[in-house]
């Protein structure tokens, strides 16, 4: 028997991870541009093989496949997982972080809506601590044809001093640890750009945009990205105003690394995150602190993922402690 | 007066649906061959049956007498005969019966004589119960009686009334405003004065601009009053909802408006009380809405008790349809069957057709998105009422305050996962009811028990004290006579020599006492057939007694197997 309401809002799962799939293009537009077309290779594979695993995945738990792969969430992940990894990581690295998302992040948990991490994170985080060489290969901006990166990704010849370059946020690391100021940092090496790292402030820019889309499409809410840019932006810039020349602008934290795919398609993750608005603040600072932290002073170039996986930790007790008050019951707490 | 509006947080905005049938002005329905008239009107109250099947009727005329604290009064829709009082299906989703007043018209409409009510001149309390008596409960959906509502005759500071008919599709409180504005408002005063307020507002949703005006024009330069448009979002007319806008108080669960100084009634029952005071009518017909997949949406004034079925004939259901809601699609239900009667909560017929109301679709997994949360008009975190009403863990549903939903339906409205959320947490209310209830039945189980226990050992002690008390008496009556009768009372005189005989002459004392004990009062004054059948039976008693060794002081040996089968009741 059906009960009321009757009528329902024309919205389902597959929209929402339709409208953030939409909204991450202009980012890749942006990469596609800065950094050549072997990023959409990586898409494709990951996508193919989010689809298959979701699909693996569900004939084993004894479920229709058909659902779960049409609701688009698999590849939401497998986007995300390509979109943190190097643009020239060969094809397995790319198959393994998505099995490692897809398939254990959010399939042994139960699947969709059950996973208590960000599985795409999960996938980078195991992805950098078992690869670190080959995941800290990033190429500079324009420098590779498509042909070259399409090699690199199949496994080709992987001369790979001759194609990467640092990234803004590990040239910065490196120079500082050899007890220079950030001016002279910035001034020599090639990786900076305007504001973040040279061709990679346009990928930010784009999913800056894309997570403004997002918000008016109301897919998400201010909480968790205006939480973690300011918090990103304040800690830097709390340090960089003590002591410029050692530590580097909240407009560089911001631009650089995985800032913006974090503040509007990582932390904004509902399933893995805090869901209530006080609790979003919190969740989305303390990624925000634990990110700068490791960047200014941790054994990785960047620390968003780490502080996405520490958060979610946090998340059961931090939506325990923040329930916001009931209609009626101001001034209580359950 | 009203300064500024207070929002609330949460609601949503479906197609609200109003033009099919908000052009249509009221129209009588016709009189049907035969009306049921359930007895149960009010919340939780059945009314007393005071007519027998043959008994011919008037219409206005008295048929329910309220019992209780909630009753109200049920009257005859028209004139006509008592066919049958017995038990009919209800407009309910589960088709439970009640107890119906079956009556067969005699087409005359003959009214009772009916006065109008002075009430200015009598007392508050008769004023009350004249609501009472004509049956007036609230119109908007719940039918609470209001005269119980409208019992604290101070520290009302505000009467709130609700035009704001949020739900999809539903008109009739539109049209009734927009048609009779004068005596809603009329009724209205006089349920402002009834409840001792200072001022009265009317929240009419923004979407109903001809009702707002026909309401401001009736307001006219009246002193008090206000008509104040509200903004059309779903469920502005959810009464703590609309007094939370007009007023900016919320009152929480379990609270009445009273306790906050407001008080809020439909404009529906501001009609019913002005027609049962300035003409003495009891509440015997209401405008119910018919839309939806029909030829003619519309509203008609419909006598209570009308059949459903007889009704959807004036607005001709097209053939594809496939369910009938009654009340809104939002909070309504579908009928289980249409040869059920109108009762005084019916607000609207909605024909569904699978175009209209799409079958929903298939549940996904629950992202936790929140949508639902943000929906709430509750401000709860239904997501969260969700998996702990799933995991059955309904301790923490009810911490995150479960009772405070209203059922609106908001959450499932939005929730992308088209997760029935709303049913989630009706089984999980009903769940809890059923447990208390279960632990109240244990619990007065172990009261029983324990009473019975105790009444036991009570009465162990009071025969031992009387024992003592005999043993006393006898001991008492052996010393004092001694030498003087000696010979008369051998075995006694033994027995205050010898310890075994004692032992025997004690027993003997039990065995009296105990016969005194187990004696039932009610044969105190027997007959003398009686009295000669007790004597043998007595008789028989002592030649056992005599027989056999003093019978035991009653153990509690049946308690344990009381025990055993107590909880399982």
């Amino acid at each position: 028997m059906i009960h009321s309401p009757y009528i329902r809002k024309p919205a389902s799962v597959q929209r929402v991870m339709g409208t953030v799939l939409l909204a991450l293009l202009p980012g890749i537009a942006a990469y596609v541009w800065q950094f050549g077309a072997g990023i959409l290779v990586n898409l494709a594979l990951a996508s193919a093989a989010a689809v298959a695993i979701e699909a693996l995945a569900m004939q084993l738990r004894g479920r229709p496949a058909a659902p779960a792969v049409a609701d688009l969430s698999a590849i939401v992940t497998a986007w995300l997982v390509v979109l943190s990894l190097p643009p020239i990581v060969p094809w397995w690295i790319t198959l393994l972080g998505v099995a490692i998302a897809v398939g254990a992040a959010k399939h042994l948990y139960g699947g969709l809506g059950q996973n208590p991490f960000n599985p795409a994170m999960v996938a980078f985080c195991a992805l950098i601590v078992a690869y670190p060489a080959l995941m800290s290969q990033w190429p500079a901006a324009g420098r590779l044809d498509f042909a070259t990166q399409f090699g690199l990704i199949l496994g080709g010849a992987r001369e790979l001093d001759a194609v990467t370059a640092a990234t803004a946020l590990d040239a910065l690391r490196t120079g500082m640890r050899g007890g220079d100021g950030v001016d002279l940092v910035v001034s020599q090496g090639g990786a900076f750009g305007a504001a973040g790292g040279k061709g990679w402030e346009w990928v930010a820019a784009g999913y800056a945009l894309g997570g403004l889309f997002l918000l008016a499409t109301r897919t998400i809410t201010w909480h968790l990205p205006a939480a973690f840019v300011a918090g990103l932006a304040l800690m830097s810039g709390a340090f960089w105003l003590f002591d410029a020349a050692r530590h580097a602008s909240p407009l560089f934290h911001l631009a650089s690394g995985g800032a913006m795919l974090a503040a509007f398609f990582i932390v904004t993750d509902p399933v893995s995150g805090a869901t209530t608005p006080r609790g979003k603040l919190i969740f989305a600072a303390g990624i925000a602190l634990i990110a700068w932290i490791i960047r200014s002073f941790g054994a990785y170039p960047d620390g968003i993922a780490f502080g996405v996986l520490l958060m979610n930790i946090c998340v059961p007790l931090i939506d325990m402690k923040t329930q916001p008050p009931v209609f009626g019951h101001r001034g209580e707490r359950p | 007066m009203i300064g500024r509006l207070f929002g609330f947080r949460g609601g949503i905005e479906p197609d609200a649906h109003k033009n099919e049938s908000a052009g249509a002005a009221i129209r009588r329905a016709p009189l049907p061959g035969r009306l049921e008239v359930p007895l149960r009107q009010s919340t939780r109250a059945t009314a007393r049956c005071i007519v027998r099947p043959g008994q011919k009727v008037l219409k206005g005329e008295r048929i329910g007498d309220p019992e209780g604290v909630l009753g109200t009064a049920v009257h005859a829709p028209t004139s006509g005969t008592v066919a049958d009082v017995g038990r009919y299906a209800m407009a309910h989703p589960s088709g439970l019966e009640t107890r119906c007043v079956v009556i067969e018209p005699d087409g005359e409409e003959r009214w009772i004589d009916h006065a109008p009510f002075d009430y200015r001149n009598r007392s508050r309390g008769d004023a009350l119960a004249w609501l009472r008596d004509c049956g007036i409960v609230g119109l908007g959906g719940a039918t609470f009686p209001a005269h119980v509502k409208l019992g604290r005759g101070e520290g009302i500071d505000t009467l709130v009334l609700n035009g704001a008919e949020c739900e999809p599709w539903i008109t009739c409180d539109d049209r009734l405003m927009r048609e009779r504005a004068a005596d809603i408002l009329a009724g209205a005063l006089i349920l402002r004065d009834l409840i001792g307020a200072r001022e009265l507002v009317v929240g009419i949703e923004d979407n109903k601009p001809e009702a707002i005006a026909a309401m401001r024009a009736a307001a006219g330069a009246a002193t008090g009053v206000g008509v104040v448009p509200v903004p059309a979002r779903y469920p502005a007319g959810g009464e703590k909802q609309l007094i939370r806008v007009l007023t900016g108080i919320e009152i929480p669960y379990g609270k009445l408006g009273a306790d906050y100084g407001v008080q809020c009634f439909n404009v529906g029952t501001a009609y019913a009380v002005y027609r049962a005071i300035v003409h003495g009518e009891p509440l015997i017909s209401r405008i119910v809405t018919l839309t939806g997949n029909v030829e003619h949406p519309g509203n008609w004034e419909v006598l209570v008790g009308t059949p459903i079925d007889d009704l959807l004939r004036l607005a001709g259901p097209r053939p594809d349809t496939d369910r009938y809601l009654m009340g809104g699609p939002m909070m309504g239900f579908a009928l289980p069957r249409l040869d059920v009667p109108v009762v005084k909560g019916s607000n609207c017929i909605i024909c569904a057709s699978p175009a209209l109301f799409p079958p929903p679709m298939p549940e996904q997994p629950c992202i936790r998105c929140g949508e639902c949360a943000r929906a709430c008009p509750a401000e709860l975190q239904p997501f969260e009422l969700y998996w702990f009403s799933r995991a059955r863990n309904f301790g923490k549903a009810q911490e995150y305050h479960l009772f405070d939903c209203i059922e609106c339906g908001c959450c499932a409205y939005v929730c992308p996962s088209h997760i029935p959320l709303v049913d989630y947490y009706r089984f999980a209310k009903s769940e809890i009811w059923a447990r208390e209830r279960d632990k109240s039945a244990a619990d007065q189980a172990r009261e029983r028990f324990e009473f019975r226990n105790f009444r036991q050992e009570r009465e162990k002690e009071e025969k031992a004290a009387r024992l003592a008390a005999k043993a006393a008496e006898t001991h008492a009556r052996i010393a004092g006579e001694p030498a003087a009768d000696a010979a008369a009372t051998p075995s006694i005189q033994a027995a205050a020599d010898d310890p075994k005989k004692a032992l025997i002459a004690a027993a003997l004392a039990r065995a009296q006492a105990q016969k005194a004990a187990v004696r039932p009062r009610n044969v105190d004054d027997p007959s003398p057939g009686t009295q000669a059948e007790i004597d043998a039976i007595e008789a028989r008693r002592r030649r056992a007694a005599a027989a056999a060794e003093p019978a035991p002081a009653q153990t509690s040996s049946p308690a344990p197997e009381t025990h055993s089968r107590t909880p399982t009741r």
